[in-house]
């Protein structure tokens, strides 16, 4: 890629920082440029998004129906798996999917609840609380 | 207490990292020649591992290979820590490296990155920073893959240093203890280069180098019917992610490897080089049009399977010429 072709396409690093990009110069020789972003890159960052935001949609559905706890939701929203919440929470995998069902999620002790809410940063109440919006 | 760190931005936060470290230490070392004598480049297609229940695609070797070749290779000693289990610990004896008046790098999740983009940060644990400095609660940061210097609190850094998932950092920290005063360059590269001539040439297995880029190709001809268009969408789009995401410095890092050859062209004074690395930079082009037709159909997120055809023919002839480049390149290591 030419120096002068190095695309500006603001996006997904705006206001933030510019990345560096390698490019040739007039006399083709390598030089680091910096680049504002890339339209294409801005596309299939969105399509990440937009997996990570129909997952917590699910996610809100299955609570509404009575079939997850609030901790699916969070879960989903840090974009984690069961495996990756269990590393996080240290407790086995199993026990966070029992969590991950009201029932399991009724029988928590305050300790757990405490445990979920500092790696989802919120407060305990929020965890407890939490009504899906209609 | 603020050491006198130069932040040096770069393509890739491993190699920053190294060449930062270094160049506080006397020795000026581009990220370019680092990523080559430490056998960066790669090609990996692996459905077995998954990010998200997406297959894995890698354009570089694993994380912290770099590093450890390139150090080895040039003879640079390194001290490296890991801490499992003791955030305490890995906080003091940072503390006390600084002290001793030594930047220090450090490996860190992205997901909790204060300072990061929003959109850089996913549950990447491989990623890699300076700590130069810390004045009451606060930590002088140089990240790479960011254009300015920036902070971390006390309890921020400790966070990132103790992420979860794969590749979990466990407080990693590293530094270099000994700098040989004359380093053979040319042996390094020739080391650096026949390894990567390996990896994209000889590996028997059809996941990896050029035979991963005919298997991608291969795969991404199914992935309409047999995904449906939006999870099809999802899994090119991923590609397109490791392609173009932060530290690659564009197209797969084929460029910094352009970059390479220009420098190895100088130093074993050979203008053959120079000439592979045109072509080196005609191949990223062509991973940039993948990239840019890729993003066109997840856009529409159709299902066309002209338009995954096309774009798995363009990786076929990306893959004829890397095998082409690599091969000439072999050569040309061979007798040098």
């Amino acid at each position: 890629m030419k120096k002068k072709n190095v695309p500006q396409d603001e996006g997904i690093t705006a206001g933030i920082s510019r990345e560096v990009q390698y490019a040739v110069d007039e006399n083709g020789k390598y030089v680091k440029t910096f680049s504002k972003g890339w339209e294409p890159k801005n596309i299939v960052n969105d399509i990440a998004w937009q997996d990570i935001q129909e997952r917590v949609k699910e996610a809100v559905e299955k609570i509404k129906a009575g079939k997850a706890s609030p901790i699916l939701y969070y879960m989903q929203k840090n974009q984690m798996t069961v495996s990756l919440l269990a590393d996080y929470v240290e407790l086995s995998k199993w026990k966070v999917r029992r969590h991950l069902k009201p029932k399991g999620f009724k029988k928590l002790k305050p300790k757990h609840l405490e445990i979920y809410a500092k790696v989802f940063e919120i407060p305990v109440d929020e965890l407890v609380n939490y009504k899906p919006e209609e | 207490m603020k050491l006198d760190y130069k932040h040096i931005p770069s393509g890739h936060c491993e190699n920053g990292v190294i060449a930062g470290l270094l160049n506080y230490h006397g020795l000026k070392l581009n990220e370019a020649l680092i990523f080559g004598i430490g056998s960066g480049l790669f090609f990996a297609h692996m459905p077995f591992i998954k990010i998200d229940s997406i297959a894995a695609t890698s354009f570089r070797t694993i994380p912290g290979m770099i590093f450890a070749k390139a150090a080895k290779r040039m003879g640079i000693k390194m001290k490296k820590q890991t801490f499992r289990k003791q955030p305490k610990r890995a906080m003091d004896e940072l503390d006390n490296t600084l002290n001793k008046g030594l930047p220090v790098g450090v490996q860190a999740g992205a997901f909790h990155l204060t300072y990061f983009p929003p959109a850089y940060r996913f549950h990447f644990n491989a990623h890699n920073l300076t700590v130069y400095g810390k004045e009451g609660d606060t930590y002088f940061i140089s990240d790479p893959v960011i254009e300015y210097p920036t902070t971390l609190t006390y309890d921020e850094l400790k966070r990132v240093r103790y992420a979860k998932g794969a590749f979990p950092p466990n407080g990693k920290m590293y530094y270099p203890i000994s700098i040989p005063e004359e380093i053979d360059l040319k042996s390094a590269i020739k080391k650096g280069i026949k390894q990567t001539t390996k990896y994209m040439l000889d590996i028997p297995v059809p996941l990896f180098g050029v035979k991963g880029i005919r298997y991608l190709a291969r795969s991404m001809k199914k992935w309409p019917e047999k995904f449906g268009p939006k999870k099809a969408s999802s899994h090119l789009a991923q590609v397109v992610r490791m392609l173009e995401e932060i530290g690659t410095g564009g197209a797969g890092f084929r460029f910094i490897y352009a970059a390479f050859l220009q420098e190895v062209a100088i130093i074993m004074k050979n203008d053959a080089y120079n000439e592979l690395s045109q072509e080196m930079t005609y191949i990223g082009d062509m991973w940039r049009d993948f990239s840019s037709m890729a993003a066109k159909i997840c856009k529409g997120r159709s299902a066309d399977k002209n338009g995954y055809n096309t774009a798995a023919h363009l990786l076929l002839d990306i893959a004829d010429k890397e095998e082409q480049l690599f091969t000439e390149l072999k050569k040309l290591i061979k007798n040098a």
